[in-house]
C-alpha cells in the first residue's frame, strides 16, 4: 500500500514515543493535584508534629516525638470522644437515611428530585448558622423544652444542651445528605427485575429486601459511613455550640492549639495522630465491610 | 515588673513595607516558600543596629508617616457606642462624630472575639513583617500584649501627639506594669471580671467566689474558657495573690476547677457567649465582664441580671489600643488615640457602653448632660452610669480587683497547660 508508507513510518516513531509517555502525561494533573494538595501539606503536618519550642522563641524542628505521647496523655479521653461521638452519630444517621432514601427510591415516584431538593434545601444555610439555632431551640428553657416543663412533662432540671445526646445529635445533623445520597443511589439503580424475579421465586417481602435489597445497597452504606464518619468524628463545631463540660472531641483541641494557643507541634501531632488513627480504622473497616465495587476489586 | 525583651531588632515598619509592597508581586507571593525567604531576607535588610536610642525608634515612624485621612480599627463586638440610622443599618456616633472633627474616615470591624484567637491570626504576618491591615486594634494586658512587646511587633508611640492622654487619663493608667511608660499603648475601656447572675433563678444574692462552686446550681454554671479570667479568678478565691502566684498555686487553682468540672457543676466553659446563656436561662450565675451585663440588661428588656465583685477579689483588665508594625496609617491611627481622651467623647462611650473609663472627667461630662437633659428617662439612665461604681469605680472597688499575672513565654506554656487541661476536660 504506497499510500500507507509514509503515514507507517511516522507511526515508527513519534506514536511510540507518545504511547510510552501518555500515561505519564494522562497522569500530570492528577498527580501535580495529589502533589501540591495533599502530599506537600502531609509532609508538612509531619514536620511540624516533630518541631518543638514555642512561638516566641521559634519552633526548631528536633525529631521531637515526644509530642506524641504528650498529646496522647493529655487528651485520650478527647480521642474516645471523637470516635464514641461521631460513631454514634453516623450509626443514628444510617438508621434515618437508610429508610428515608429507600422510600425515596422505591415509593416517591415522579416526585423523587423535589423529595431529594427537600433534603438538600435546609444544607443551603451555613451549617454554623443551623447549629446556632438548634441550640435556640434546644435551650432549657426555650421553645422545645420550655412548655414540655411548664406542662410538668419533664422535670425542670432536664436538659439536652451540653450533654453528649447534644454533640451526637447536632453530628447526625449536620452530615446527614453525607449519608443519604450515596444509599439513594445504590437503590436508585438496582434492577427492577430482580425484584420481580425473586417475588416469581416466591420471597416474602422480607426476603426480598433481606436477600435482595440489602445486599445491593450495600456500596451505598459503605460510602456513606465513610463519608459521614470521618468528618464527624473530626468535627469541632458541634460540641463547641451544642456540647458542654466533658464533651470535648479531639478536633476541637486541635482547633485550640491551633488557633489559640499557637502550639503549632502539639496541635500538627494531634491531627497526624488522628489521621493515623482514621487510616487503622478504615482499613479493618475495609477488611470487615469491604465492597469488590467500592474498592475496585 | 517589666518585660525582659530579647535584642532589639527594630524594624522600620513604612521602610519595610516599602520594599515589600513594591518587590513582591502577586507572582512572587504565590510562589509561597520563595516569597517567604525573600521576606525573611528583606526582613533581616531592615534590622536596625542595636544601638539606636528609643527617641530614634519613635522618630523613624513619626517623622516619616503622614495623615492618610483613612483609619482601619480593629474592636471586640458591643464596644462602642451605636445608634441607628433611619435605614435601620448601625451608625457610631462617635465614629462619625471623629470623622467630622478630623477629616479621617474610620473603616471599622470588630473581628476580635477573644486575645489568643486574635493573635493566632495577626502574628503569621506580623512574623512575616506584612501589615496585618489595621492601623489600630485593641488587645487586652495579658499573654498576647506580652508577646506583641517581646516579639516587636507595636509601633512605639510619640508622646508629643497624644496631649489628650496625658492631661486627662486618670493616673493609675500612667503606670501598668505590663507596659511603663505608655510607650506602645494607651486603654480603650477597662473592666472586672467577676461574678453575673440571675438573682431570680438563683434565689439569693450572690457575694462570694464559693457561690460558683455550689452543688444547687450543678449544671446551671457558667465559667470562662479563656484560661486567664478563669485562672486568675480561681486563684484570687483561694485566697491567693495572682502576681506573686507560682506553677504550684496554678495546679492547686486547676484542682479546685477540676473538682468542680466533674461534680458537674459547670455547664460550660463559655467565651463571649456565655452572655447569651445567662440572659436565655440556661445558666443562672456565671463568671462574667462588667459592662456585658449592664448591656444584656438594656437589650433583653430589663431582665435584672445583676454584678457582682466576689467578696475575695476579682479581675480587673485593661484592653489597650495599639498600632501593629507596618500600619498603613499611624497618624490617623495615633490622631484617633488622641481624640478619645477628650471627655466628652470619653463620656460618649461610657454612656453607651458601661466598662471602666479611663477618663475620669467624663464623670462631670456625664453629670452636666443628666442636668441638662430633657426627660426624666435620659436623665435616670445617665445619673445611673455617672453614678455606677463598675464605670467609675471607687478606691473600693479598686482595692479589691488584681490585674492578671503577667506571664513571660515560657510561664505561658506552663499556664495553658495546666488550665486548659481542665478547660478542654
Amino acid at each position: 500500500m504506497a499510500a500507507g508508507q509514509p503515514a507507517l513510518r511516522r507511526r515508527s516513531i513519534a506514536p511510540r514515543l507518545g504511547r510510552v509517555l501518555a500515561p505519564y502525561l494522562l497522569i500530570l494533573p492528577g498527580g501535580g493535584w495529589m502533589l501540591v494538595f495533599f502530599l506537600l501539606p502531609i509532609v508538612t503536618l509531619l514536620v511540624t508534629s516533630l518541631q518543638s519550642g514555642d512561638f516566641v522563641t521559634g519552633f526548631e524542628f528536633t525529631w521531637n516525638f515526644a509530642n506524641y505521647g504528650l498529646g496522647l496523655d493529655l487528651y485520650a479521653v478527647q480521642y474516645l470522644h471523637a470516635i464514641e461521638y461521631g460513631g454514634s452519630a453516623t450509626i443514628v444517621a444510617l438508621l434515618v437515611a437508610y429508610p428515608a432514601a429507600y422510600w425515596i427510591a422505591f415509593r416517591a415516584g415522579p416526585r423523587k428530585s423535589a423529595y431529594l431538593l427537600a433534603v438538600l434545601l435546609p444544607f443551603f444555610v451555613s451549617f454554623v448558622i443551623r447549629t446556632l439555632s438548634w441550640e435556640t431551640l434546644l435551650s432549657d428553657n426555650g421553645p422545645l423544652l420550655g412548655p414540655l416543663k411548664a406542662a410538668s412533662l419533664l422535670p425542670s432540671e432536664f436538659r439536652i444542651l451540653a450533654t453528649p445526646i447534644a454533640v451526637t445529635g447536632g453530628l447526625a445533623y449536620t452530615f446527614f445528605p453525607f449519608m443519604l445520597l450515596p444509599i439513594y443511589v445504590s437503590l436508585e439503580k438496582i434492577d427492577r427485575r430482580l425484584i420481580e424475579a425473586a417475588q416469581d421465586l416466591f420471597a416474602d417481602p422480607v426476603q426480598v429486601f433481606r436477600r435482595v435489597i440489602l445486599p445491593l445497597s450495600f456500596p451505598g452504606i459503605f460510602a456513606g459511613v465513610l463519608l459521614m464518619g470521618i468528618p464527624a468524628i473530626a468535627d469541632y463545631v458541634n460540641q463547641d455550640l451544642l456540647g458542654g463540660v466533658g464533651t470535648t472531641m479531639v478536633g476541637r483541641v486541635i482547633e485550640q492549639q491551633f488557633e489559640v494557643n499557637i502550639n503549632y507541634p502539639l496541635a500538627a501531632s494531634l491531627a497526624f495522630g488522628l489521621m493515623l488513627g482514621l487510616l487503622a480504622m478504615l482499613l479493618i473497616y475495609q477488611r470487615i465491610f469491604g465492597t469488590r465495587e467500592i474498592m475496585g476489586d | 515588673m517589666s518585660i525582659d525583651r530579647e535584642l532589639p531588632e527594630y524594624l522600620d515598619p513604612s521602610f519595610l513595607r516599602g520594599l515589600i509592597q513594591q518587590r513582591i508581586t502577586r507572582r512572587t507571593a504565590l510562589k509561597g516558600a520563595g516569597a517567604v525567604s525573600l521576606t525573611a531576607a528583606l526582613a533581616a535588610c531592615g534590622q536596625l543596629p542595636s544601638t539606636g536610642s528609643t527617641a530614634a525608634h519613635v522618630n523613624w515612624v513619626w517623622d516619616k508617616a503622614t495623615k492618610a485621612s483613612v483609619l482601619d480599627f480593629a474592636n471586640w463586638p458591643l464596644y462602642i457606642d451605636t445608634a441607628q440610622n433611619a435605614a435601620g443599618g448601625t451608625t457610631y456616633p462617635s465614629l462619625e462624630q471623629f470623622t467630622k472633627d478630623t477629616g479621617i474616615k474610620v473603616n471599622y470591624s470588630e473581628p476580635i472575639q477573644d486575645d489568643a484567637s486574635f493573635f493566632a491570626k495577626i502574628a503569621p504576618a506580623l512574623k512575616q513583617g506584612q501589615p496585618i491591615g489595621y492601623d489600630l486594634m485593641v488587645i487586652t494586658n495579658g499573654i498576647q500584649m506580652t508577646n506583641l512587646q517581646l516579639k516587636h511587633w507595636l509601633t512605639e508611640l510619640d508622646p508629643t501627639k497624644l496631649p489628650n492622654f496625658t492631661k486627662n487619663a486618670a493616673p493609675r493608667l500612667l503606670k501598668r506594669d505590663f507596659d511603663p511608660g505608655n510607650k506602645f499603648t494607651v486603654p480603650w475601656q477597662s473592666g472586672f471580671t467577676g461574678i453575673g447572675y440571675n438573682p431570680s433563678l438563683t434565689g439569693r444574692e450572690i457575694t462570694s467566689f464559693a457561690d460558683l462552686f455550689d452543688p444547687k446550681f450543678a449544671g446551671k454554671v457558667g465559667m470562662m474558657s479563656g484560661n486567664q479570667d478563669t485562672g486568675n479568678l480561681t486563684l484570687l478565691g483561694l485566697g491567693i495573690d495572682p502576681a506573686t502566684s507560682t506553677p504550684n498555686d496554678w495546679k492547686k487553682a486547676a484542682d479546685k476547677l477540676k473538682k468542680q468540672r466533674d461534680a458537674g457543676i459547670v455547664r460550660k466553659y463559655y467565651d463571649q457567649s456565655y452572655i447569651k446563656s445567662l440572659s436565655a436561662g440556661d445558666t443562672w450565675i456565671s463568671m462574667a465582664w462588667s459592662g456585658d451585663i449592664f448591656q444584656a440588661n438594656l437589650s433583653a428588656g430589663n431582665q435584672n441580671l445583676k454584678f457582682v465583685l466576689p467578696k475575695e477579689g476579682g479581675v480587673i483588665w485593661t484592653d489597650n489600643m495599639c498600632i501593629p508594625v507596618g500600619a498603613a496609617h499611624p497618624v490617623d491611627a495615633i490622631t484617633y488615640m488622641n481624640y478619645v481622651y477628650q471627655p466628652s467623647v470619653a463620656a460618649m462611650l461610657a454612656e453607651s457602653i458601661n466598662y471602666v473609663t479611663p477618663v475620669p472627667s467624663a464623670k462631670q461630662e456625664i453629670e452636666q448632660q443628666a442636668a441638662q437633659a430633657s426627660d426624666q428617662a435620659t436623665k435616670d439612665s445617665l445619673s445611673q452610669t455617672s453614678g455606677s461604681t463598675l464605670v467609675f469605680p471607687s478606691a473600693a472597688e479598686f482595692g479589691k480587683t488584681h490585674y492578671y499575672r503577667i506571664l513571660n513565654a515560657s510561664e505561658a506554656t506552663q499556664w495553658n497547660d495546666i488550665f486548659n487541661a481542665v478547660i478542654l476536660g
